[in-house]
């Protein structure tokens, strides 16, 4: 997905988020706000949540990377910057 | 039909996996049984062919009641009935009889000639509570109906209270309510059975810690650890030296077990609270602990949970760190004799050689079972697990 635009990566990753807490709505995600703490989500939920990530975007996250995946929005931002780098 | 938690009285076989004729071997699944725990895969501890299938999809049957019959091949194993039975005060099985069909009550008939054995207290709280002492089967001496069991199966029978949102329940599959009652009824009755006493120690992480955070730096994102497989791993090898808190209470007697299989607390996205085990955590490697958690917790998840999951637990782990807590009081889980919590790992002063650091520690605590261990040996279980998450490389 090495041209994917903003839109389609965000769309990779509530519909990730989606398949790891299907009972929260989508929608009502702040994305400035703490993923885990408003989806009440784990570190299992959350590893999940980066492996569907890698598979679907095909790119590596390094452990030292994953507080950047913290809200929507730098989650967004730093899937951007590594498939433009990939 | 195999007992799937200590307060486990009925099941529904929902399905059937196997068919008459089909060969089995141990550890396949046979059949899918609905509890209130959700839906549980039903697995066979014997090698064999499967003879006949004496209950029905639909049917509700009590713990002990034979599922089906089948003719072994020379290999056999413990049969699951007899083995749950074992860690449970559920009513056992019938003998079975290989290669032979046994007819067995789908529902637990009063033996009419039979002089129920009951306490007078028992008696009066029964009437109190409406509840058929004809319908209990005793756990107390001699299969004597005591209070206990009176206030259990009144807690069954109560009407569900409205807590959770249907639409979500329905989503699921699972009666949350039936859920909350089980876990009621399982959390008090350790709390009136098993005189608990708590301890608890703080723990250094730092080594920990350097080392997952070196361990995952090398590793892709499908084979990293997180830092509940180093404490459930710690737990279990700690447990080595004190085996007088990996087992069970039964009968009034404690039966260590040769196996250290760790259950592991996982709350359920849509409430509620499952603690299925991991076999035989202390001849696991880190990276297979890993695999079986996430697997573990997925299935959980999912109501995909095996039998020997549900009820082969000898001690439980819980972590409430994620959720902030600093301390965890547990309450065991009967008829297990211990319950290890872990707190958050927070950076706190503490002394070192004389002088001030900062360090992350990590809230240890033990629910023990005064029947069976005391603060002494508690305290060395603590102090091995300790020494062991001073050491990570090794574990």
């Amino acid at each position: 997905m090495s041209n994917s635009s903003e839109a389609q990566i965000k769309e990779v990753v509530l519909r990730v988020l989606n398949g790891i807490a299907p009972e929260v709505e989508i929608d009502a995600i702040d994305p400035r706000r703490d993923l885990r703490d408003q989806m009440d989500i784990d570190s299992v939920d959350f590893l999940n949540f980066v492996i569907g990530l890698h598979k679907d975007l095909g790119i590596e996250i390094p452990d030292a990377d994953i507080p950047k995946l913290a809200s929507l929005n730098s989650c967004i931002g730093y899937l951007l910057s590594r498939v433009k780098q990939s | 039909m195999p007992s799937l938690g200590a307060d486990m009285q009925f099941g529904t076989v929902v399905d059937w996996r196997v068919k008459p004729g089909d060969r089995v071997k141990r550890g396949d699944v046979v059949a899918l049984v609905e509890t209130e725990k959700g839906v549980i895969e039903v697995e066979i501890f014997e090698n064999g062919v499967i003879e006949s299938l004496v209950v029905q999809p639909g049917q509700k049957v009590p713990v002990g009641a034979m599922l089906a019959t089948l003719s072994g091949d020379g290999t056999k194993t413990e049969a699951p009935a007899a083995k749950l039975a074992a860690i449970s005060p559920a009513p056992a099985a019938p003998p079975k009889e290989e290669a032979v069909p046994l007819k067995i009550p789908i529902v637990p008939a009063a033996e009419p000639s039979v002089r129920l054995r009951v306490s007078p207290l028992a008696r009066k709280r029964a009437q109190e509570l409406g509840v058929d002492l004809s319908t209990i089967a005793g756990t107390g001496a001699d299969g004597s109906i005591t209070i206990a069991d009176v206030e259990r199966l009144a807690e069954r029978v109560k009407p569900p209270a409205p807590a959770v949102s249907p639409a979500v329940s329905a989503a699921k599959g699972l009666d949350l309510s039936a859920m909350r009652r089980v876990i009621a009824a399982a959390m008090a009755r350790s709390k009136r059975e098993i005189p608990h006493y708590y301890l608890s120690t703080t723990i250094d992480m730092r080594k920990s810690l350097d080392w997952l955070a070196a361990e995952n730096a090398k590793r892709p994102v499908t084979k990293r650890l997180l830092s509940s497989v180093l404490l459930i791993r710690a737990v279990a090898l700690a447990l080595r030296s004190t085996p007088d808190l990996n087992g069970f209470w039964i009968d009034d007697g404690f039966r260590a077990s040769e196996g250290i299989h760790v259950g592991v607390a996982i709350s359920l996205r849509q409430g509620g609270l499952i603690n299925p085990a991991i076999h035989d955590v202390d001849k696991k490697s880190l990276d297979e602990l890993m695999e079986n958690m996430l697997d573990l917790v997925n299935r959980a998840r999912t109501g995909h949970l095996r039998s020997s999951e549900i009820s082969d637990g000898t001690i439980t782990v819980t972590n409430l760190g994620e959720q902030g807590v600093e301390g965890v009081f547990g309450v065991i889980y009967p008829p297990q004799v211990a319950l290890v919590g872990f707190g958050k790992i927070t950076d706190r002063p503490v002394a070192i050689e004389g002088m001030l650091g900062i360090r992350p520690i990590l809230d240890a605590t033990l629910s023990g079972d005064h029947r069976v261990s005391d603060g002494h040996r508690g305290g060395r279980f603590l102090l091995a697990i300790n020494r062991l998450l001073q050491e990570p490389e090794k574990l």
